[in-house]
């Protein structure tokens, strides 16, 4: 088990290779050998969605995913959303809507709404809710995370812009 | 009764305007986390760490015959093995609150005998967790099993196996005790409403594990660990006396914990396995739990409990008196003695005007995990059993379930109010909240909607609830159960440090590791920037260590918010005292003439004359010579704020003193069908009205009722610690521990009611724990509502589909 493989593989539009042991998990690969902590465990065995990244655009539990099962593709994780100091579109509304609290879940669930938004760019409340029932948020009950998700989408079409001034009060 | 010397805290006159309190600011805590940077237990690294893994055992009771880990020990990459008889040695005990630890001993491993599964029995020390795993396989252990109890019944018959054979049984603690005159009221009352209650066990299971890094230095013998555990200098320093070395040596950092919901309160046993491997090996060594780990062995299940209840009334509706009988089972260890039954007497009647009340408990040991915290800390279980029983008293009296709530409520004028176990209830408006409730809900038309559907031959029920969260949490509740506390009332402090820079820039300094999902950098960052009046995220948090550190107890018991107020408001009530008189000697005025308006203070009637914080800190910074001798350089102070309100128990415990007294109050309303051919139960609607005081954040309160009702709804419909008939715990992983995704909770309406406290900081109250608190009684309210035409009535939780159906078939309410 320990006959280490060379693989390389593209993180963030960044291209790495490296030598691991076949049994190596992709999410250890991305913590701790490319020192990328975004992406986190959770139940390590594939329901949670905690540790959900982007591999060649479709999510993957990289909890359950080899890292020489990702060798020679394209990983996207939490860290490639912000650009410097501006957040992601979807950032910035799971803050406004605290579409997050302990904060364990949400690079998980930030890549899967990434997924969503890419494939449908005007989703529903009711198809967001469905689709983001695939990754688990113990804090949030799901509710303000959805309504994240609806409101970002218009910005990623570049309907409107984002007033970082004012928070959106809860709706009662 | 005896009587109790009670010292209320003064009333505080409330009605001053607030820029920040009651704003939903955007979180100062979110951009970390919103960015992957949380700087989780997982995400930290020390230079040389080595990685622990624990060997579980696969057994509900057995002797442990022989341990050998030559073949682990020899492995390449391993440091060192320790099993449980090695850990005698290195350390003591664990941290116990409970009965009797000298018969009901824990230890950081098993030692002689392992009592449920998932206990560990050695730790594996190595470079990284694949070899510390690969090595646990070559641990070669001999178990000789013996018979496992585990219903909590049936444990206490006579001739159950034993899981403490020191014991001498498996019943740990039992006591009753009486409030006010039960038999009287019994007596005098109309109707007594009896019922059977099974509560199982679930959990907080957060996405995050426990963990702690621990680091020991064997020329100083100070041990540094970092830990995701909560509860700081007032609690962790008892980890030292396991670790058989001086506090003073012991130096605990907090770390942010991904989720808690109780389940990382006082957890000391990741932390004493790390330091006790650090301190084998002379390197840094990280213990994080993994999920079988944490589901298995976290030492935080909730409640598991059987009720007979019986409640007396007269039959226009009004209660009377109230007799409860419960056997808990605690598993195989009792951290935190029956607290839980504690936490149940701060409100065990409810919002209602009971005048008696009864409480018998039976601690049950079992061949489980142990209970902990859960979000209610048993309080939740209460709600359930009270309305359950309001619920079938309605029923069997023919009444309309608002109005049997509404008649015997507590009313606004009787506040302050002492319930009969002497906890104080310190304001409400309970009409208030089941008002808005009715109409956010749409109560009206949901009856006319459930009559319509049950002409179509569907089953909509509607679950009407009200009842308490306390919050602000005294420890008490730990000991009144014994007569014998050896103590005075525990004061649970939580303390804060204002320091102000030379620029006039404000850092809040915390003591405990406040942080578990909750938000209390905000709620920091807000009460300072009412202080002060500068913008919230201006002000800068930072978190100190155990050593050197203030009191501070830590979260829990939705306790935080309250608590920090009251220490900002007591460090910024130092800070301007000596910038009051800084800015006198620089303006030359009487300090009696200056007022504080807008970020500094000047002279009354000419605004004019006036010197900002920032003027007033830089000359206090660097110009210390410019003001009278006794005044020092800098600008900080700190407050330690203890418990404002809690009193003795008497000594016959006949009153239990003030122990949890500001509390908050709820009505849900969910609208749920069940499909009775499945025993699927989907939502309709679901409305929640919340009283917490006054609101700091509304939209971080409306987060904690949202998540707090969604862990409510697995509670009631899905989430169970299953052990078999051996003992097997058959649900150690999220395939079978079912936690609610999105679409199994439902799009809430929620709102708020604010009654202040009259006793705290701009009249807060906690409200951290109300979602979980309620939730379950109403939904358990809700489908005993849809299945009553059908002459069922469902008194387990979970309501799961099987136990559902089973209710069905077994009223032989079939359909076809």
């Amino acid at each position: 088990m320990t006959d280490k493989q060379e693989i390389s593989l593209t993180v963030n539009g960044r291209e790495h290779t490296l030598a691991v042991e076949p049994r190596r998990l992709l999410v250890d690969v991305l913590r701790e050998d490319l020192g990328l902590p975004g992406t986190h465990i959770g139940c390590e065995h594939g329901v949670c969605g905690t540790c959900t990244v982007l591999l060649d655009g479709a999510s993957v539990r990289s909890c359950i995913t080899l890292a020489v099962q990702a060798d020679g593709h394209a990983v996207r994780t939490v860290e490639d959303l912000a650009r410097g100091p501006d957040l992601h579109p979807l950032q910035d509304e799971f803050w406004d809507k605290q579409g997050l609290q302990c904060g364990y879940c949400t690079p998980g669930m930030l890549m899967r709404a990434v997924e969503i938004l890419e494939q449908n760019s005007d989703p529903t409340p009711e198809q967001v809710r469905q689709q983001i029932a695939s990754n688990l948020c113990r804090c949030t009950g799901y509710q303000y995370i959805v309504e994240a998700v609806v409101a970002a989408a218009p910005r990623l079409r570049g309907e409107h812009a984002w007033d970082p001034t004012i928070p959106t009060e809860a709706k009662a | 009764m005896t009587a109790v010397q009670r010292s209320a805290p003064p009333v505080r006159q409330q009605d001053k305007t607030r820029t920040w309190v009651g704003k939903s600011i955007r979180r100062v805590e979110d951009p970390k986390f919103l960015r992957g940077r949380g700087g989780y237990i997982a995400d930290l690294v020390r230079p040389g760490m080595l990685h622990a893994a624990v060997l579980r055992s696969p057994h509900a009771h057995a002797r442990i015959v022989s341990i050998d880990t030559a073949a682990a020990a020899a492995l390449d990459g391993v440091h060192a093995v320790i099993t449980g008889a090695q850990a005698v040695e290195l350390t003591e005990p664990l941290p116990d609150f409970g009965p009797d630890p000298a018969k009901l001993t824990w230890r950081c491993l098993a030692v002689d005998k392992v009592r449920y599964v998932g206990e560990g029995v050695a730790v594996v020390v190595a470079d990284n967790r694949y070899v510390a795993e690969d090595a646990l396989s070559l641990i070669d252990v001999d178990y000789d099993p013996l018979p496992a109890v585990v219903d909590p019944e049936q444990a206490l018959q006579d001739g159950a196996p034993l899981v403490h054979e020191p014991m001498g049984a498996n019943l740990a603690y039992e006591r009753t005790f009486d409030f006010g005159d039960v038999d009287g009221d019994f007596a005098a009352a109309d109707v007594v409403v009896r019922d059977r209650l099974r509560w199982h066990r679930s959990g907080g299971q957060p996405l995050e594990t426990v963990g702690a890094i621990a680091d020991y230095d064997p020329s100083t013998g100070q041990l540094t660990a970092h830990t995701n555990s909560l509860s700081f200098t007032s609690y962790l320093f008892m980890v030292a006396t396991t670790l058989k070395m001086p506090v003073n040596k012991l130096d605990i950092h907090p770390v942010p914990a991904g989720g808690s919901f109780g389940s990382k309160l006082f957890a000391t046993k990741p932390l004493v396995l790390a330091a006790m491997c650090s301190k084998a090996v002379g390197r840094p060594v990280v213990y994080l739990e993994d999920r079988v780990d944490n589901i298995s062995n976290c030492d935080h299940h909730g409640s598991d409990r059987v009720y007979d209840v019986e409640l007396a009334l007269m039959r226009d509706g009004t209660m009377r008196s109230l007799t409860i009988d419960t056997i808990d089972d605690y598993g195989a260890y009792m951290q935190f003695g029956v607290g839980h039954h504690g936490n149940a007497l701060a409100q065990v009647t409810g919002p209602y005007t009971i005048g008696s009340v009864r409480y018998r408990v039976r601690a049950a040991l079992t061949n489980k995990n142990q209970q902990g915290a859960y979000r209610g800390f048993g309080s939740e279980v209460n709600n359930w059993m009270i309305e359950q029983m309001v619920d079938k008293a309605a029923r069997e009296l023919g009444m309309d379930p608002v109005q049997i709530r509404r008649q015997n409520f507590i009313q606004p004028a009787q506040f302050p109010y002492f319930i009969p176990t002497g906890n104080v209830y310190d304001s409400g408006n309970y009409d208030a909240v089941l008002d808005q409730a009715l109409e956010l809900g749409e109560y009206d038309r949901w009856r006319a909607e459930q009559a319509r559907a049950r002409e179509q031959g569907r089953y909509i029920g509607i679950g009407l609830i009200t009842a308490q969260e306390r919050s602000v949490f005294s420890a008490t509740e730990f000991w009144f159960w014994f007569d014998e506390p050896g103590a005075p009332v525990t004061s649970m402090p939580e303390s804060v440090t204002l320091s102000v820079d030379a620029t006039g820039g404000i850092t809040a300094t915390l003591y405990s590791g406040a942080f578990w999902g909750n938000s209390p950098e905000t709620m920091v960052a807000q009460l300072v920037a009412e202080e002060f009046d500068c913008e919230p995220q201006d002000v800068s948090i930072s978190y100190h260590g155990s050593k050197g550190g203030l009191p501070a107890t830590g979260p829990g018991g939705s306790r935080t918010t309250v608590m920090l107020a009251g220490a900002v408001e007591g460090a910024s009530e130092k800070i301007k005292a000596k910038a009051r008189r800084a800015a006198s000697e620089l303006l030359e005025a009487d300090p009696e003439d200056l007022e504080w308006v807008a970020g500094g203070f000047q002279v009354k009637g000419v605004p004019q004359q006036r010197k900002s914080l920032a003027d007033i800190a830089i000359m206090l910074h660097l110009f210390k010579h410019s003001f009278p001798e006794d005044m020092e350089s800098g600008l900080e102070e700190s407050r330690v704020y203890d418990h404002p309100y809690t009193t003795m128990p008497s000594a016959d415990r006949k009153d239990l003193g003030v122990f949890y007294p500001f509390m908050g109050h709820a009505c849900h309303i969910p609208v749920v069908e069940v499909d009775i051919e499945t025993g699927q139960v989907s939502f309709l609607a679901y409305a929640a009205v919340h009283d917490c005081g006054t609101l700091v954040n509304p939209r971080s309160l409306c987060g904690h009722i949202v998540g707090g009702t969604a862990q409510g709804i697995g509670t009631a419909l899905y989430e169970e610690f299953v052990y078999d008939d051996e003992g097997q715990l058959i649900t150690s992983s999220f395939l079978d521990y079912s936690i609610p995704t999105a679409m199994e909770v439902p799009e809430l309406r929620i709102g708020h009611v604010e009654t202040p406290s009259p006793y705290t900081p701009h009249g807060i109250k906690g409200g951290g724990e109300g979602g979980r608190m309620m939730a379950p009684a109403a939904l358990n309210v809700a489908v005993n509502d849809a299945l009553a035409p059908l002459g069922v009535r469902v008194t387990e939780l979970p309501m799961t589909p099987d136990r559902l159906r089973a209710a069905i078939r077994g009223a032989g309410a079939e359909r076809r």
